[in-house]
């Protein structure tokens, strides 16, 4: 693209100040608290709200030039994908389960991330994060509008995906990253924009989506890997708001560095227990892998998150105390949750697999301190059964986390062989927690994190079951009008890819995509 | 001191712009990855417009670098004339 360069009247801080600031005022006849009413509550002091400025200067004219320009990029390249049967074009079938995870596990938070951004800009006085925040709140609809269009081109063939929505909200492991972002949504204004504008974007978005695109790019997945670049190409502006946010704030007041430092403190550890899902899809979900788990936490929260805190460090911010923890669980993060859907796979929207001794000798190679010890003789004994017919499905419901609502999976730090539990007693009832982090997280605000709606608990209540479900009958089988209540078909959408319609449709298609039958 | 970087898309309009960026920073180092480079730079990483211009021979507004930006890491400063990343500590 060869654009056209106007010259500008005014230089790009004049164009700033006067695109943002020069269309502020002051109200006359209404009171300032009247109109941001939730700006003081959770006891952040701003004095001056001009000294937030956007370092990309970026004003609403610019904005639409250069949105409109990734619009029209994404949406030939998806038009090429299509007419060229790209769905047949990815490494092979199993990589698909990652673009259902991601549909529907990603897809439905960037919708409420632009709620989120609507409403949070709404409450700021100031018109340099207001603006900002508008335009982040514009990305993140693009971003899942896009996303729902380019995941279309596979629903028409592949299973899973048809009612993803319907399914985040009801799910049993969806309701983890669900909750996570309506655990932010429901905070103040300010501790949401540390919780998604800062932990999440700047701290751990980079763990999302550049091994999911370079994932996508490496599996033959054009059509997720051009949205996930239209939206990449926004995401460093949102890192880039968030950090702003995150040192204007600081620099306001230091009565508000505790109260940062605590919301810090929470929202990593939210995150990174939310980034579960990707370190499964990283070393097991992906047929042809970029980088491990591992190493992508090496290079993007060790090396760059340290890199980012050491410059923290003149405010008096530090390093969340949750990095140690999550050091030791780098070596068996995504092996824990990988067997964990291997058992659920029967209630599951996208299938799973035991890895084959490639697999196996890579995921060796990356991780030489646990996986031969503690995961390969799991995995042999399991595909041992499943060629004895006796593939494991666990129809058991397992405890989950009330905080991160992730099963109990997690084993104590430092020791791999031992399960993680930890409980509180609050008003008469009794809360578990997958870690330490998740129940002083519920500690400091029990109030909130009781409401919680944990899928276990509503299945076992009779909630999940569709409307005129007795339960009560004799042979009722419970999975079977959970997976209904799930939209879900059974022995369609869940259960082994080896006895998928997935599978076979896949090479039966791409079989004639190669010869003239 | 720590390392800034920028990832731009792999394609036809980013090969000058990371041209002008080995140009102008010689602590740049490039990370060639499936479908995207990453720049990384000791401490500091500057964009320059001119550079640019002189590389491709037509004037450059350095916010179309907005459209094939990837992730990035560093404070962010940007004029008409640079885009500047950098670590204060």
């Amino acid at each position: 693209m060869d654009m056209t360069v106007a010259k500008k009247k005014l230089g790009l801080k004049e164009r700033y100040a006067v695109m943002t600031r020069g269309l502020d005022w002051t109200p006359s006849y209404q009171k300032m608290e009247d109109i941001y009413p939730y700006i003081t509550y959770e006891g952040i002091k701003i004095h001056d709200w001009d000294k937030w400025e956007d370092p990309f200067r970026l004003t609403m004219d610019a904005y639409w030039k250069y949105q409109a320009e990734k619009e029209r990029k994404l949406y030939s390249v998806l038009d090429a994908f299509t007419q060229n049967n790209g769905h047949l074009n990815v490494t092979d079938a199993r990589y698909l389960n990652t673009v259902k995870l991601f549909l529907s596990g990603i897809s439905p938070l960037e919708y409420v991330a632009h709620r989120g951004f609507a409403h949070a800009g709404r409450q700021f006085p100031g018109p340099g994060p207001r603006v900002a925040c508008l335009m982040q709140s514009l990305d993140e609809i693009r971003h899942a509008q896009t996303q729902v269009h380019a995941v279309s081109n596979y629903n028409k063939y592949y299973n899973g995906m048809h009612d993803f929505h319907h399914a985040h909200d009801r799910v049993w492991f969806l309701s983890v990253p669900k909750s996570f972002f309506d655990d932010a949504i429901t905070a103040g204004p300010f501790e949401f924009m540390v919780s998604i504008g800062f932990s999440f974007e700047y701290v751990l978005t980079n763990l999302l989506f550049v091994p999911f695109v370079s994932g996508a790019a490496y599996n033959g997945d054009m059509a997720a890997m051009t949205f996930g670049f239209s939206a990449q190409s926004d995401e460093a502006r949102h890192m880039t708001l968030g950090l702003e946010v995150i040192k204007f704030i600081l620099e306001q007041d230091p009565d508000n560095v505790p109260i940062v430092q605590r919301w810090i403190d929470k929202w990593t550890w939210r995150g990174y227990r939310v980034l579960t899902l990707v370190a499964m899809m990283m070393d097991y979900m992906l047929p042809k892998r970029t980088m491990s788990w591992k190493e992508s936490w090496e290079i993007y929260f060790e090396e760059n998150g340290g890199a980012l805190f050491k410059d923290l460090a003149r405010y008096g911010i530090k390093m969340p105390q949750c990095a140690e923890q999550i050091a030791l669980e780098k070596d068996h993060l995504s092996h824990q949750a990988w067997s964990t859907f291997y058992n659920y796979a029967a209630a599951a929207n996208f299938h799973t697999w035991m890895p084959d001794e490639d697999e196996m000798a890579w995921l060796s190679a990356k991780y030489p301190n646990s996986f031969d010890k503690l995961y390969r003789p799991r995995y042999e004994f399991w595909r041992e059964q499943a060629a004895k017919g006796n593939r494991f499905y666990n129809k058991t419901l397992p405890m989950l986390c009330q905080t991160c609502q992730i099963p109990m999976i997690f084993t104590e730090p430092g020791d791999p062989t031992k399960i993680c539990y930890r409980e509180v007693d609050y008003k008469g009832d009794k809360y578990h927690f997958c870690s330490d982090h998740c129940k002083a997280i519920f500690e400091h605000e029990p109030e909130k994190y009781v409401q919680a709606w944990m899928p276990v608990h509503q299945i076992y209540q009779g909630n999940c079951f569709p409307e005129g479900t007795d339960p009560t009958v004799e042979g009722f089988d419970p999975l079977a009008a959970v997976l209904k209540y799930y939209h879900l078909e059974h022995g369609r959408d869940n259960l082994d890819f080896d006895v998928s319609e997935d599978k076979k449709n896949f090479a039966e298609w791409r079989g004639q995509a190669t010869k003239n039958i | 001191m720590s390392t800034v970087f920028l990832a731009l898309q792999t394609n036809e309009e980013t090969r000058p712009i990371i041209e002008a960026i080995l140009q102008d920073n010689p602590s740049a180092v490039v990370d060639e990855q499936p479908a995207m480079v990453k720049i990384n730079a000791d401490g500091r990483l500057v964009v320059r417009r001119q550079t640019i211009e002189d590389i491709t021979g037509r004037d450059y507004d350095l916010q179309e670098l907005q459209v094939n930006m990837i992730t990035m890491s560093g404070n962010l400063d940007q004029t008409d004339d640079e885009i500047t990343l950098f670590w204060k500590a």
